[in-house]
């Protein structure tokens, strides 16, 4: 568990920092049409876009934006540690080995429909490397009103105390709209992916926020399939974890053994089941929400405990 | 919770034959078989076998043998007989597909071995157990090893035989099977390859006698080999095609919107509130009027569908094309119920004021629409009964 990996710092940095809230991200296939219509609004939102990586362009510009055809080059330029890939899925293996090749320590995997072992085989290389991978199939990650690295449209973001972890993209907009509308800002909202293997787990993310002080509380967007909330469940309780924890599971009327959407939703027998899932949360003293619209309803009546 | 218990993220189950395909490609033994659809077929085909053989129904569900979707026959006449109930029986709601005819083989011992996705400890597991089993769960004594992605080695098929005890040519057998199920595993992006049973034979070497192989379709881009195993009813075409998730289900409203956990909660929503989702559509990121009239057309071809709930989210999305989308369907009576749809996004007043006059209303929350989903199908069923 790499609970050494402080991911504030990396993406936002100290106040001593010279590219303190302006960390410097590389965009993988900026000049594609889904990562071109992204990088501008990225940039539009104030992330600091240093530069795009697309081989056989090198030497061309992007919104103003250098584009280099590897991620060696391009990382010496820049000196990023971040990067987004938004890169078919047949090709995301090699960017993203590519990118922990380079020195990159947080790349952020937006495309759907990797192969898992695909995925398997970055993990693996990752912790070589000590990078870590969120998604793949993720929205990204934003730090509300300082950067936003991902797929997620602007709007639903307040800043604020509230760290937001979703494995669906669109619920953690539909989630963070609700808590901003009830004046619950977030301090960062990450979507795990919505796969069956994800590069940063929900335990994972849990434990990168632990030393965040001005954390308050965390929401958990979970949905059937796998066993991610039930193991956090246990995690929560085991380690006693200090901050208070509210949870929402998309999927309570799924029918079993159909993937409802993501390739990680899906229930076998018990296995994946909201049922189970809600009972791991309740026993860890985690309440859950019937709709997206009753989190912040509890969230206040958690903090006000 | 069993931490081996697997998740299955894909449709990709490969029938028993096609499974056993992939075995003979990776030098895994199976028993002699042939394929009949007709049957003249079966009648032709089981010349060629010793009695008794075995049909097996090819379904792609789990639990065929308790089913009934196996059967031992001793005499030709059996073989026909038996063949005729088999191709009309549906095993857990499936007919087969064909009925393999399969030479039966003289059993010392049963082995279960399988090799799959291990979602929670991202990670590939192999299980054996040297005592066999109807299914992953009920299997006693079993080995759990953990496998990287470069797949099983000899040393570590060598040590799993000795601690499943087998000796001699069953070990070697064993070793081969593993290291063959794992380069099958990782070379054709299986996220699961179970053969349960593997038999000892009296000549103490292994073989398959069933093959579960299930393919990761994201990894289809690469095995156009494997193209020929792919099963998909019309209208999941149309929706793939389109680059649409789309399930099926028993009830009466079509739930469409921008995003599969969106999908999901309203369809919670509905239920929560007394509805029944006939269908689930995650028509992905990008909403456009296209993306909303072809998914209506899908839609469309579901005849019990008798009102349809979008919701969509997204600070991107322009409402007023979405309205176009719906007008659009409306215009060439591609659909004929109504829509109830909640829209954030940009110009969400003009969108309202497009959808005056026609059958779709808009709503600011999800709540009300499906409120006015249910208030709706309600008013129906007070003119023309429960039935509607």
């Amino acid at each position: 568990m790499a609970s050494q990996f402080d991911l504030m710092d990396i993406l936002v940095g100290q106040e001593t920092d010279k590219n303190f809230r302006r960390k410097p991200v590389i965009v993988q296939g900026m000049t594609g049409s889904f990562g071109s219509v992204h990088t501008r609004l990225m940039k539009e939102y104030g992330t600091n876009v240093v530069a795009g990586v697309t081989p056989g362009k090198g030497g061309q510009e992007f919104d103003g934006i250098p584009v280099y055809d590897g991620m060696s080059e391009a990382v010496k330029r820049t000196g990023a540690f971040i990067s987004s890939i938004f890169v078919p899925a047949s090709n995301f293996l090699r960017a993203a080995t590519e990118a922990l090749d380079n020195g990159i320590k947080l790349l952020v995997a937006i495309p759907e429909h990797v192969p898992i072992i695909d995925s398997l085989k970055l993990l693996e290389y990752a912790r070589l490397k000590n990078a870590r991978i969120i998604g793949p199939n993720t929205p990204g990650i934003i730090v509300p009103e300082v950067t936003k690295i991902g797929i997620m449209p602007a709007e639903p973001f307040r800043t604020g105390n509230v760290v937001l972890l979703s494995r669906s993209g669109t619920l953690m907009y539909e989630l963070a709209h609700s808590l901003s509308k009830a004046n619950f800002g977030q301090k960062i909202c990450l979507g795990i992916g919505g796969d069956p293997v994800n590069g940063t787990n929900l335990i994972e993310c849990f434990e990168m926020i632990r030393g965040i002080d001005d954390a308050e509380c965390i929401v958990v967007v979970g949905e059937i399939g796998g066993d991610a909330e039930e193991l956090l469940a246990e995690y929560i309780m085991e380690t006693s974890y200090p901050k208070p924890v509210i949870g929402y599971i998309a999927g309570r009327s799924a029918p079993k053994e159909k993937r409802m959407g993501h390739a990680g939703a899906i229930v076998y027998g018990s296995y994946g089941s909201a049922d189970s899932k809600m009972a791991s949360f309740f026993k860890a003293d985690v309440p859950v929400a019937k709709t997206p619209s009753e989190v912040p309803i509890l969230l206040s009546q958690r903090l006000k405990k | 919770m069993s931490p081996f218990l697997f998740s299955l993220g894909c449709r990709m189950r490969l029938l028993e034959h096609q499974g056993k395909e992939l075995f003979v490609q990776y030098g895994i033994p199976t028993p002699k078989s042939a394929l009949a659809t007709s049957l003249t077929g079966v009648e032709k085909l089981s010349t060629k076998f010793e009695y008794p053989l075995i049909l097996k129904s090819q379904v792609a569900v789990g639990g065929r043998g308790k089913a009934g979707g196996i059967v031992r026959c001793n005499t030709p006449i059996e073989a026909g007989s038996k063949f005729r109930e088999l191709v009309n029986k549906r095993i857990k709601g499936e007919l087969p597909r064909s009925i393999m005819i399969e030479q039966s083989v003289d059993i010392k011992q049963e082995i279960y071995i399988s090799l799959f996705l291990n979602r929670g400890r991202r990670i590939y597991s192999l299980i054996c157990s040297a005592e066999g089993g109807v299914d992953i769960e009920s299997v006693k004594n079993k080995l759990i090893i953990d496998v990287p992605t470069s797949g099983v080695s000899l040393s570590l098929a060598t040590e799993t035989a000795s601690k499943l005890g087998l000796q001699g040519r069953t070990a070697e057998s064993f070793n081969s099977f593993v290291i063959n199920l794992s380069k099958l595993v990782f070379e054709k992006d299986a996220e699961l390859a179970e053969i349960n049973p593997a038999v000892v034979l009296q000549d103490a070497s292994l073989m398959a006698l069933d093959a579960k192989v299930i393919i990761d379709d994201n990894a289809m881009f690469r095995h156009p080999e494997l193209k020929k195993y792919q099963y998909m009813s019309e209208t999941e075409k149309q929706a793939k095609e389109g680059g649409f998730s789309f399930v099926e289900l028993d009830g009466n409203i079509a739930i469409i919107g921008n995003g599969a956990g969106l999908v999901m909660s309203t369809l919670d929503m509905v239920s929560d509130q007394g509805g029944k989702a006939g269908c689930f559509l995650d028509f992905g990121g990008g909403a456009t009027a296209e993306t909303i009239y072809e998914s209506l057309k899908i839609i469309s071809k579901i005849t019990k569908i008798r009102a349809i709930l979008i919701n969509l989210f997204g600070g991107i999305v322009k409402t007023n094309v979405v309205a176009e989308g719906i007008l659009r369907a409306y215009r060439e009576s591609i659909i004929e119920v109504p829509t109830f749809a909640r829209i954030s996004g940009a110009e969400a007043n003009q969108a309202k004021k497009m959808l005056k006059d026609s059958k779709a209303k808009i709503y600011d929350t999800v709540e009300q629409a499906i409120q006015g989903v249910l208030a709706e199908l309600s008013k129906k069923e007070e003119i023309y009964g429960k039935s509607v």
